[in-house]
């Protein structure tokens, strides 16, 4: 009994030390690190980085000369899903980390919970060369403040198998079609919501969706319906890539969302399929390196984003990952690395302004619209829904 | 008794009393310094934890920065008893979860009997050795190879259209989920059987044929009743890593396969709404322990 009084009185202990979280916060407002002052000029390295990132996304070929170079020992903790990634840079960081590569739809998170700070780009001299929209991208340049240097990205494409579709399917109908029940797969993750927003917003525009990130009630409640039409035609809902690829081998689906990575590794093993972006254009994802608030080593995460960010380093990165540099000039090095043509099989020859507009880039969905309203779906019931509609 | 305590021993010196003789002098105190370790790890790590799950489920969140908010309310429970989803989530978890527990017994029961009564020793070592060894693989390996083996050009289509049948499409599907889990879970089914089986005195078996019992009538009427706790022990098993499981319905499920784990972790690990997750997980402890009060009424905690 007594023991069951102190355990009680541990659980008040903990309770108490987590009600100092702020009040609900919801309306547009200035992301609490805005005000911080980036580094000016790049000293010496600390000699160690610590870095939260995809894992792959710091491999030995292109970490060894870093540390050679610069003599910043570099740490890795690869996490599993965006959302480790947040709890990882929980209070900036922690003190512990210096960076972290997340993607489009964690960003917003670590930027308004103040866990990352501020970066000057004009420290990193690639940054000039970078296609214009990631120079200054929405998920991590805010106000014209920059929350962190973009690193690499890619589209999520539509992959059919060239036996079944003898002509390139136009439109993302394909997956929404019963002719295909069975044969469908698309991924296991609540931001397909987007996708289906998307294809709704130019096959419905009597919805009014102009960001498949930004819904209203209603538009929300289309798309979710739209998914569970869909649901029926379903195989499976794939989590890794690799299960993906299983399955167009195997002949299990014949058409499905999927990444450039999984095109090019099937092409390799020799399966008839082929990728198209789809007339309604599609959604992508796209990573950044951002700087923790208190990231006890400043100068080697400077030094390292420098050094990520230069050509011959974005070309390696996207080859063993399967992504597309942002930085323009990696082209060339991505031919010369990967044999002629790695440059236009990730689409990282495109520059034009008219590529990226078909491109809707992952951001967190949140309950502000960007437009002053705050009546839009967020994040977590973008997961419960998730729930409903996989059933 | 009384007698020996005379005879209780002097500390030397007048000083610091030796432990041992504290010890002897205060007998309850040894077996409190022995169970306080373990009594503190039990209570602070395992009860605390459940309690403030418990707590947690109370809770919600603030849908902008996602972090918990402490405001008591019944939402969650709320949500999670009126949208059908849940309902279905938790039934065929539920369900998949009986269904391979009999399954198990099933198979478990005549494998374990032909171990525990009719093998030679030689076989006896051999079998345990089959039982175990899949154990030794990992559980990702193990769920791999059955994906290899449902999948539409896979193993079994391939023998079933070799000897001229239709193609089976179980791959992606519950019954997929059902095979691989009653595999997996078979060896932690058959080790209590054949524990309770082996109890089985020689000599009740004797006095049955005896009294004029055939062989399958002393089974039904003398081994079946005394290994019921055997095979309730192996279900507590099987039922409760089924229904804890969120991995093998993310790679052989299809459409409409989650379990109560994957709901839970897609809570966690991608919306970052632990309350809600917290009170889903009461979800399969309330089961848990109907079941294990169902378990303990039937003996199954003697066989364990």
């Amino acid at each position: 009994m007594r023991f069951g009084a102190l355990a009680v009185a541990g659980v008040f202990v903990l309770t108490a030390c987590g009600s100092s979280n702020s009040p609900a916060t919801t309306t547009s407002q200035q992301p609490p690190t805005a005000n911080m002052k980036p580094l000016t000029t790049i000293g010496p390295g600390e000699g160690q980085l610590n870095l939260v990132l995809w894992d792959g996304y710091a491999d030995k070929s292109w970490v060894d000369p870093f540390t050679q170079q610069t003599g910043c020992k570099v740490t890795q903790h690869p996490a599993g899903s965006s959302d480790e990634m947040v709890s990882l840079m929980k209070d900036g960081g922690g003190g512990q980390w210096d960076m972290v590569s997340a993607s489009g739809d964690a960003d917003l998170r670590l930027i308004y919970g103040g866990d990352v700070r501020p970066m000057n780009v004009g420290l990193i001299p690639d940054w000039q060369n970078f296609g214009s929209f990631f120079k200054t991208p929405p998920y991590n340049t805010i106000n014209g403040i920059h929350y962190g240097v973009s690193l690499q990205w890619g589209p999520n494409t539509l992959l059919y198998s060239t036996k079944k579709f003898p002509n390139k399917p136009t439109s993302w109908s394909v997956i929404y079609d019963p002719a295909n029940k069975g044969l469908v797969t698309v991924p296991d993750n609540p931001i397909q919501i987007a996708d289906a927003a998307l294809y709704l917003s130019k096959t419905k525009p009597s919805l009014g969706i102009k960001d498949p990130y930004e819904l209203t009630q209603t538009q929300f409640n289309a798309a979710v319906d739209l998914l569970k039409q869909q649901q029926p035609l379903i195989k499976h809902y794939w989590a890794l890539a690799t299960d993906e690829i299983t399955l167009f081998q195997n002949g299990d689906v014949v058409v499905g969302a999927a990444w450039p990575y999984q095109t090019i590794q099937l092409k390799l093993a020799g399966a008839a399929v082929d990728e198209t972006i789809p007339q309604e254009g599609a959604t992508g994802w796209a990573d950044t390196w951002m700087l923790a608030t208190k990231a006890p080593h400043p100068n080697c995460a400077y030094l390292w984003d420098k050094w990520v960010s230069t050509p011959q380093v974005q070309a390696e990165q996207a080859l063993s990952f399967g992504e597309t540099p942002v930085n323009t000039k990696a082209c060339a090095e991505m031919d010369s690395l990967g044999g002629g043509g790695s440059c236009a099989q990730y689409h990282a020859d495109q520059t034009g302004a008219s590529y990226f507009d078909t491109i809707k880039f992952w951001k967190t969905p949140l309950a502000d619209c960007g437009n002053g309203q705050t009546n839009c779906v967020p994040y977590a019931q973008w997961v419960s829904a998730w729930t409903t509609i996989k059933g | 008794m009384a007698v020996e305590t005379i005879e209780r021993p002097r500390p030397k010196g007048g000083g610091a009393v030796p432990f041992s003789g504290v010890l002897w002098r205060f007998p309850w105190l040894r077996p409190l310094l022995l169970l306080t370790p373990p009594l503190l790890w039990f209570v602070v790590i395992y009860l605390a934890s459940l309690v403030l799950l418990l707590i947690t489920a109370f809770w919600t969140i603030d849908p902008f920065t996602t972090q918990i908010v402490q405001a008591w309310n019944l939402d969650n429970f709320r949500i999670i008893v009126t949208d059908s989803t849940y309902w279905s989530i938790i039934g065929r978890t539920t369900i998949i979860a009986a269904l391979v527990t009999v399954t198990d017994a099933v198979l478990a029961f005549p494998f374990a009997y032909y171990m525990a009564r009719v093998a030679s020793r030689r076989v006896q070592t051999l079998l345990f050795a089959a039982v175990l060894l899949p154990l030794w693989a990992s559980y990702l390996a193990r769920v791999y190879a059955w994906i290899l083996i449902l999948n539409h050009s896979g193993l079994l289509n391939w023998s079933l259209q070799s000897v001229g049948l239709p193609a089976a499409n179980i791959g992606y599907t519950n019954t997929a989920m059902w095979l691989v889990f009653s595999y997996i879970w078979l060896p932690f089914m058959i080790i209590p059987v054949y524990t309770a089986l082996e109890r089985v005195p020689e000599s009740l078996l004797e006095a049955a044929a005896d009294l004029g019992a055939r062989r399958w009538r002393a089974i039904r009427d003398v081994v079946l009743p005394l290994v019921l706790p055997g095979v309730v022990a192996g279900s507590i098993f099987t039922f409760s890593l089924t229904l804890g499981d969120y991995i093998t319905p993310i790679l052989v499920g299809g459409a409409s396969s989650n379990f109560i784990g994957n709901v839970v972790y897609a809570n966690i690990g991608i919306a970052n709404n632990i309350p809600f997750a917290a009170a889903l997980t009461m979800v399969p402890v309330a089961i848990m322990a109907v079941y294990l009060t169902i378990a303990y009424r039937l003996g199954a905690f003697e066989a364990l």
